[in-house]
């Protein structure tokens, strides 16, 4: 090869060389001000921190925990704790976008217009501002702790939450009345339902969305034909138009549950004690800041991979087999 | 464009580190050169650290801070008042944005030693209560069992109140905030039924924050230590010094009886003690911590001493009104004793 | 002359055809009368719309308690600000504002018009913090509100375009490394949630820094929102940058054009048009997302409402600071969202 700048392979090459250079020498400096900054304030770079006990108590978690737990089991109740409002919150927000879809596409005006207005007025405020609405709202209307209301035998509404019956430590409790508000059984905390309920909420009006310009991306000859063949207006669309309008549905839709799961990040605000709220009181009582949000990012780093291999393999399962 | 960009980040970076002088030791050099001490407190706490809508802030905290600032820079109103909330406290003094910390912070091993801070004086000894609505009738911390406590996250509040109900084997649901408003308008809601905190915090919770303080109650088990006090970057001993010397002389001028009224006065009495204090005669016990002979003399005149600060921002004239107590001087069977200035 | 064209149905007809329809109809419009009739009489007849506490209490559950605003309005639209030098921000607001709006106005898309508006907005940051020219220096801290809310917005999205250019980009660029690096890049900041980056400008931030150097709580979270939303905008522009036909750039390069002559005068210019609609609305997602600055106590719009209410004498009227906060950050997003599509109708049809 010859040495020259005129030749574009050896400048290709220049190029990037320098680059690796410039990248080695900041990363050089970052990392030595850090070790510089850090031995000033006696705090040592280490993940050994986690399996010392954690002290802090969690109320919601899925898997035995305690304050003598180690912090690393404190990172995984928050994760689950992450995982459990991601899922249960795509699965109604889906099921909600499509109901507003079509309610979008209607012939009825007053129903469309219904349905667009839901879909303008969510998309353009805040999902903060709507969530601590949805939490301050529910700690207002919901009853007093001395007087729940009994929604079903044994389920109990009140300021602690939604209490049903369920299995504590091998026995099945059934939730009673105590002198602070329902004692035995599971409980559902209020906190827990404003995220669940606003998180779906919101991104429902941006799944409608999608879904709407998804099935009119759909050639209108399709319904068209179907309608011609004799097919219902539901028939229509679950074996007709859905199916082909996938294909465009399903990249934004993936973007839109990575945004969901992301969003459930907000629980810090609202006292839901998700990965995040984990993660910054294990900063605080520690000090160690860098090994605690790196271990956050890496972990939301992890679950988009996992979300977007997923619908990657539904989107290749539900591709059209075109006519090779 | 791209590669230029970092070439010309990286030459930047380069050059400040080789510039840039090492800070650890020369915290009071700094607050002289920018004329102002940048102190970080409580965002809303009445009585120890609040500002009203015109910006002016008050409190048992903020005063400390004004007296740092009259020892160091001459002027109690030289002070740049950072408002931070219990997460941001700790970062925002390690990484330098603030100089001193002076927000109802308690001192503890793991803190004094992991986190790269240094405490000195206790301003205020404190303890860890609870509180709860009147209504529910409770009289003691020992009939909380199963109750929904409201906490603040990342607290030493949090972790005593874990050992607490473990020790006495009680089980309880915690509520945690990071944001002490939020977790206020979740008690004053009926979110949970008791509150945790420290008792002095209560107290100013109770008068300020609740619709009607008769309608709650702090009950009387005090479960743990909140040695309370203002902390500083660790490896600057002047320093950290300085910001002790100036809460004991606050507390010998209280001993002396020298208040921001007479300290005129004061000047020419015979005592030999007041005299070291107000740095008469040849008496200049600045020097050795970087400021001049009268540093004591400003603090008192400009702020007050230490009886004056406690009445004024929380004593029984104040909303919270809160006795002396653990706070009295070490005469009176309190805990609150200075080494002597001399 | 054209056909007349067949009359489609009219309201009434869509409104009734069919039974399930006209059940439908008759539902929702009686829930929504319903509503109105609840709504209405709350919040405009009833209502009390001065900041009157006593009259608020008297008409809780009958009037909404407008005067939640008209006590706090200060506070809401402008933070902490010294009270005397309130003209600053007001001043500089509107001149952001109007800035924008003559960057919107395709008969204006000219050089000139960018340069002074960039001047105008810079202008107005400077009036807001002062330290100059005899205007009193204003602490970070005490900006908030709304004001505050556009400041982020507006040099947030500005500042992250040449870096969303350059990463798209280096992402489409031909040298490997080069594409690795930017391709990196954008993946993480895009797989984590913004709350992330801000703990990370807020808490780590100062670590990598030399010690000595203490910038800003506000330009450490604007440096962390303009990071945040250029990897977004890199994805839009590398979609825009994909859209231009191959043959575009192979025809340059046959020309003689190098890459970046190319890149400038033919590709990017192409891209444009397609990259425009979906860049508003990465500009409305990052307008939404200054709320999230109150999580490390910046007081923007949201964050001031929630200090306003921090006041228990006026923390029971929530709905209404709520609903009032709703209504402006409404304003703003849909008639951006608006704008977006009226330029996609007219870019799509000039297409053709």
């Amino acid at each position: 090869m010859t040495l020259s700048l005129t030749n574009p392979k050896f400048r290709a090459r220049l190029w990037q060389g320098l680059l690796v250079v410039v990248l080695l020498v900041c990363l050089w400096l970052l990392v030595a001000n850090l070790q510089k900054n850090l031995a000033a304030r006696g705090v040592e770079l280490g993940f050994g921190f986690l399996s010392g006990p954690a002290g802090f108590d969690i109320a919601e978690r899925l898997i035995a925990y305690s304050a003598e737990s180690s912090y690393w089991m404190a990172y995984a109740v928050g994760i689950l704790n992450t995982l459990r409002v991601a899922i249960l919150g795509v699965l109604i927000a889906t099921g909600l976008g499509l109901f507003v879809a079509i309610g979008a596409l209607s012939i009825n005006p007053l129903v469309a217009w219904l349905c667009r207005t839901y879909v303008e007025v969510l998309r353009n405020v805040p999902l903060l501002l709507q969530l601590f609405f949805w939490y301050l709202s529910l700690a207002a209307l919901l009853p007093e702790n001395d007087a729940p209301l009994t929604l079903l035998p044994g389920v109990f509404l009140s300021k602690g939450g939604l209490s049903f019956p369920w299995w504590v430590d091998g026995l099945w409790e059934v939730p009673e009345l105590g002198p602070f508000g329902m004692v035995g059984g599971a409980a559902i905390s209020p906190e827990f339902l404003a995220l669940l309920g606003g998180l779906s909420i919101y991104t429902s009006a941006f799944i409608a969305e999608v879904i709407r310009a998804g099935i009119l991306s759909v050639p209108k000859g399709q319904s068209e034909a179907a309608k011609a063949l004799g097919f219902s207006g539901w028939q229509q669309l679950r074996l007709i138009i859905l199916p082909q309008a996938m294909r465009v549905i399903v990249p934004p839709m993936t973007n839109q549950y990575l945004n969901l799961t992301k969003n459930s990040s907000l629980a810090v605000a609202i006292g839901y004690p998700e990965l995040v709220s984990v993660a910054t009181t294990t900063l605080n009582q520690t000090g160690h800041a860098v090994e605690a949000i790196s271990l956050l990012m890496l972990v939301y780093l992890t679950l988009s991979l996992l979300t977007s291999w997923l619908m990657a393999r539904f989107e290749r399962a539900s591709r059209l087999k075109e006519r090779t | 464009m791209f590669k230029k960009t970092l070439v010309g980040l990286a030459a930047a970076a380069a050059l400040s580190v080789a510039a840039g002088p090492a800070m650890a030791g020369k915290t009071l050099d700094s607050v002289k050169q920018k004329g102002v001490l940048s102190c970080g407190v409580n965002a809303g706490l009445g009585g120890f650290g609040i500002a009203d809508s015109a910006g002016k802030w008050t409190g048992f905290d903020v005063d400390f801070c004004r007296a740092v600032a009259a020892a160091a820079l001459g002027d109690a109103n030289k002070v740049r008042y950072v408002p931070l909330n219990a997460a941001q406290r700790f970062t925002a003094l390690q990484s330098g944005e603030i100089d001193l910390l002076s927000r109802n912070t308690t001192w503890t091993m793991s803190r004094d030693s992991q986190l790269g801070l240094s405490f000195g004086a206790t301003t205020f000894y404190d303890g860890q209560g609870f509180l709860v609505p009147t209504k529910l009738k409770l009289k003691s911390a020992k009939q909380l069992k199963g109750a929904t406590v409201c906490v603040q996250s990342g607290t030493t509040t949090e972790k005593n109140l874990a050992d607490y109900f473990r020790s006495q084997k009680m089980s309880y649901k915690p509520v945690v905030y990071e944001d002490l408003k939020a977790l206020i308008a979740a008690y004053a809601e009926g979110r949970c039924q008791v509150f945790t905190s420290d008792a002095s915090q209560l107290a100013a919770i109770r008068a300020n924050d609740m619709k009607n303080p008769a309608d709650h109650v702090i009950l009387p088990e005090i479960i743990s230590k909140e040695p309370l006090g203002p902390a500083v970057r660790r490896g600057d001993e002047d320093w950290a010094k300085l910001v002790s010397w100036v809460h004991f002389a606050m507390l010998e001028a209280e001993e002396f009886g020298v208040t921001s009224k007479n300290v005129d006065k004061m000047k020419s009495d015979a005592n030999p003690g007041i005299q070291r204090l107000l740095g008469q005669g040849n008496n200049d016990f600045g020097k050795a911590v970087g400021v001049d002979a009268a540093w004591a003399a400003r603090v008192i005149q400009q702020v007050g001493n230490y009886g004056e600060v406690f009445e004024r921002n929380v004593g029984k004239n104040t909303p919270l009104k809160l006795n002396r107590g653990q706070n009295a001087l070490w005469t009176q069977g309190g805990l609150q004793y200075a080494p002597p200035i001399r | 002359m054209n056909p007349p064209r067949a009359a489609g149905p009219t309201l009434a007809q869509s409104l009734f055809r069919g039974r399930l329809n006209t059940a439908l109809t008759l539902l929702v419009g009686g829930l929504l009368l319903w509503f109105l009739i609840q709504f209405v009489p709350w919040a405009i007849g009833h209502a009390v719309w001065s900041a009157d506490l006593q009259a608020c209490r008297e008409a809780r559950g009958q009037g909404a308690c407008w005067g939640v605003v008209s006590e706090k309005w200060r506070l809401i639209l402008f933070g902490r600000y010294p009270f005397e030098e309130l003209w600053r921000p007001v001043v500089a607001c509107l001149l952001m504002v109007a800035a924008v709006l003559a960057i919107a106005r395709r008969e204006w898309w000219k050089p000139w018009v960018f340069v002074s508006a960039l001047f105008a907005i810079v202008f107005s940051v400077l009036l807001m913090l002062g330290g100059f020219a005899g205007l009193s220096e204003v602490p970070t801290e005490r900006l908030g509100g709304l004001s505050l809310t556009l400041l982020l917005a507006i040099i947030g999205n500005i500042a992250s375009l040449p870096l969303a250019v350059a990463l798209a980009l280096g992402r489409s660029s031909d040298l490997p490394l080069v594409r690795a690096v930017c391709t990196t890049f954008v993946e993480v900041v895009r797989g984590v949630p913004l709350v992330t980056v801000l703990f990370m400008a807020s808490f780590m931030f100062p670590l990598f820094l030399p010690s000595g150097m203490n910038p800003d709580v506000l330009l450490r979270v604007g440096v962390g929102l303009t990071l945040f939303s250029a990897a977004y905008q890199a994805e839009v522009i590398r979609g825009g940058i994909n859209s231009v036909p191959r043959g575009q750039i192979e025809a340059a390069q046959s020309l003689g054009m190098g890459y970046w002559l190319t890149q400038t005068k033919v590709v990017l210019p192409q891209a444009f048009r397609v990259v425009v609609p979906p860049l508003v609305n990465s500009f409305i997602a990052l307008f939404k997302d200054t709320s999230l600055v109150t999580i490390v106590s910046l007081f923007e719009l949201f964050g001031s409402l929630r200090l306003a209410l921090a006041d228990p004498e006026w923390r029971p009227f929530y709905v209404e600071g709520f609903l009032f906060v709703a209504l402006v950050y409404w304003v703003f997003c849909s008639a951006m969202s608006r704008y977006a599509r009226g330029l996609e109708r007219d870019f799509a049809s000039a297409r053709r």
